[in-house]
């Protein structure tokens, strides 16, 4: 199944628009990047930075109109999911890849029973009798440590707490055992202390199937606690790719520096905490050159007027600046 | 549940006093009375007219007579068709109303959910303009024009269908009246059905289902038209009420014996008992409609209890 290189999935020069009252906007903007068997991906940037549409166009849940995937590839299983029919895209969806949402408390139908839910996938994709269906969805919801699964299976989603609401949407989305798992903001709505029991456990199930993971996300620390590498995305580009530690520690780019400076430090205490200055860009109207060199420090002349090239510091490490490898070579006297 | 079923039903009895007092009052001030005619009655006849309906006593006395047959839902004879009691005129005329209003508001929840539905489904389409002109043109012409328009084309050119005729249901004679009829519902429904389709479509729960890999179909009539009908359901109770219980235009136009045009000759005859009883029936309809759709919600949304 899996392509020579041990990919899983490998995104090529995908570009993304959607047609606004504005003009047409390149919501994602020639991104490339690979999942391989087994690893977690961390995908990480501002609201609007393209990183949600980007993987809803992977199962190409873009709403089409006003979205429309305009150009690339996606490889997966040795296949372009772009040229599949509608009929094999939806044999993927939910079978070989999965999905979970941000908001659990509005991602379940409100109207049906938990169970309903749940069966209706396995019954889909793996020809379930209802009794089997049944059964496999009080051992998936087991997994997930819903307690009392059995009698719990038949609530509505009003019924369960937010936490427990997304533990029903991990269940539902493993219930088929998928390759891979693409988590958008999953512990963005929920406590604090929920946030770390959901990763706990995406962790812990990701351990026992084997499953690749997308995680999407706009939090460095759950990055850094989750991923084996790090996709930055800034105004539908990607910015920065790294494995996570050397991101991290030896990040090059301007962008992905603004983002871990801003990152709450405990320990200093009369610092106020940093923010990138600026707004993220308004997509319609993108200024020449590179789209951050208005809201970043080291912008010089050249910045505003050539678009930056992307620059390959290591086998894994690409940066997209013109300073990349002035930025790295700092990095790493600081460290 | 069964609390709020019984408040509710406890509510209907004074809601019902202020209508029936109401309707009282109007008909006791309208000038003239039942035995009004083109010739002038001689004084001693009118006299022994009043008598005889006890039209000569205090009106508190008056009054609490009509109170009184209410509260035994008997409604007295008519003053005009002699003999009858309104009770029986109501189980006369009570089917002729409801067949036609059930047989239009089926014809109106079919096709108004349809074109609604396509239309949501393709928004801006040419679908989706087309079912809009429809349902606003079905708004727009009242159905005493649209009617007659109807018997015009249909009875009186083609030949296809009577133009005034009662053969109950199924017949050909009930095509036009229930056509006309369900005109306006038609839009009415094809508008809620866009809206809520449309607001459905685009919440999260149904990218979820489109995730599942569900086809479109499956995800429409899975998850998507329950929430999307909401808004028909709330429409459906207060519509079906009416229609139930008659319509005086429709009726009139097409000449059928139902509730509602019994209702007109009740008010140019004033067959006092007649008017009231009806007024009563219709009001007690809209009230118990209500009260199950209110109901109804509780089965369609899990999240509301009473």
């Amino acid at each position: 199944m899996s392509t020579e290189n041990g990919n899983l999935l490998s995104v090529r020069d995908l570009c993304v628009v959607f047609k606004t009252e504005d003009g047409t906007v390149k919501a994602v903007d020639g991104i490339s990047f690979e999942v391989k068997r087994g690893e977690t991906l961390g995908i990480v940037g501002e609201s609007g930075s393209g990183k949600t549409v980007a993987n809803l166009s992977l199962l190409r849940l873009i709403p089409e109109p006003p979205g429309k995937i305009e150009s690339g590839f996606i490889e997966f299983g040795g296949r372009d999911l772009l040229k599949l029919s509608q009929t094999e895209i939806r044999g993927l969806r939910g079978k070989r890849i999965a999905m979970i949402f941000q908001d659990p408390m509005t991602s379940l139908n409100p109207f049906m029973r938990v169970s309903k839910q749940l069966m209706e996938v396995t019954q889909l994709h793996l020809g379930h009798t209802k009794q089997q269906a049944r059964a496999h969805a009080i051992k998936m919801l087991e997994q997930v440590g819903i307690p009392d699964a059995h009698e719990r299976v038949d609530s509505y989603p009003h019924e369960f707490s937010g936490g427990m609401r997304q533990r029903v949407m991990i269940a539902m989305a493993l219930s088929c055992q998928p390759e891979l798992l693409i988590a958008d903001e999953p512990t963005t709505a929920l406590d604090v202390t929920i946030q770390a029991q959901i990763l706990e456990l995406i962790k812990h199930l990701k351990s026992e199937t084997g499953a690749s993971v997308i995680l999407i996300t706009h939090d460095l620390g759950v990055v850094a606690g989750m991923t084996d590498r790090v996709v930055v995305m800034y105004a539908g580009k990607l910015f920065e790719e790294a494995p996570t530690r050397e991101l991290f520690e030896r990040t090059a780019n301007p962008y992905t520096k603004g983002l871990l400076r801003s990152v709450p430090d405990p320990t200093s205490e009369h610092e106020t905490l940093y923010q990138i200055p600026g707004q993220p860009p308004d997509l319609a109207h993108l200024p020449p050159g590179c789209p951050f060199a208005p809201r970043c420090e080291r912008a010089e002349e050249i910045c505003r007027r050539e678009f930056p090239p992307f620059v390959e510091l290591t086998m894994s490490h690409r940066s997209l600046c013109h300073f990349a490898n002035e930025i790295y070579a700092e990095t790493k006297s600081a460290a | 549940m069964l609390r709020f079923i019984i408040r509710r039903v406890i509510v209907i009895i004074p809601m019902l006093l202020i209508v029936v007092s109401l309707t009282w009052t109007l008909v006791r001030l309208a000038p003239g009375s039942f035995y009004t005619g083109e010739k002038k009655l001689a004084p001693a006849v009118e006299k022994n007219l009043r008598e005889k309906y006890g039209l000569d006593k205090p009106w508190y006395v008056q009054y609490g007579k009509v109170l009184k047959n209410i509260a035994r839902f008997d409604f007295g004879n008519s003053l005009k068709y002699e003999g009858q009691s309104v009770n029986q005129i109501l189980l006369r005329a009570l089917p002729v109303s409801a067949t036609l209003g059930i047989t239009a508001y089926l014809i109106a929840l079919l096709v108004g959910i349809t074109m609604g539905a396509l239309a949501a489904l393709k928004p801006n389409s040419w679908l989706d303009y087309a079912s809009m002109t429809l349902a606003m043109l079905g708004i727009s012409i009242p159905n005493f024009v649209l009617g007659p328009l109807l018997v015009l084309l249909f009875s009186l050119t083609l030949f296809w269908f009577p133009p005034a005729l009662w053969n109950g249901f199924p017949s050909k004679s009930l095509v036009l009246p229930a056509l006309t009829l369900s005109a306006i519902y038609i839009a009415y429904i094809a508008r809620l059905t866009r809206s809520g389709m449309l607001e459905v479509m685009r919440s999260d729960y149904i990218r979820t289902a489109r995730a599942k890999g569900l086809s479109e179909t499956q995800v429409v009539t899975r998850h998507a038209l329950r929430g999307g009908l909401l808004p028909v359901v709330s429409f459906s109770g207060p519509a079906l009420a009416f229609l139930i219980t008659g319509t005086v235009v429709v009726e009139r136009i097409f000449a059928l014996p139902g509730l509602g045009n019994y209702f007109i000759n009740a008010c140019f005859n004033r067959d006092e008992p007649l008017i009231i009883g009806i007024v009563a029936f219709i009001a007690i309809s809209v009230l118990v409609f209500n009260l199950l759709v209110d109901i109804s919600y509780a089965f369609i949304d899990p999240r509301i209890r009473y």
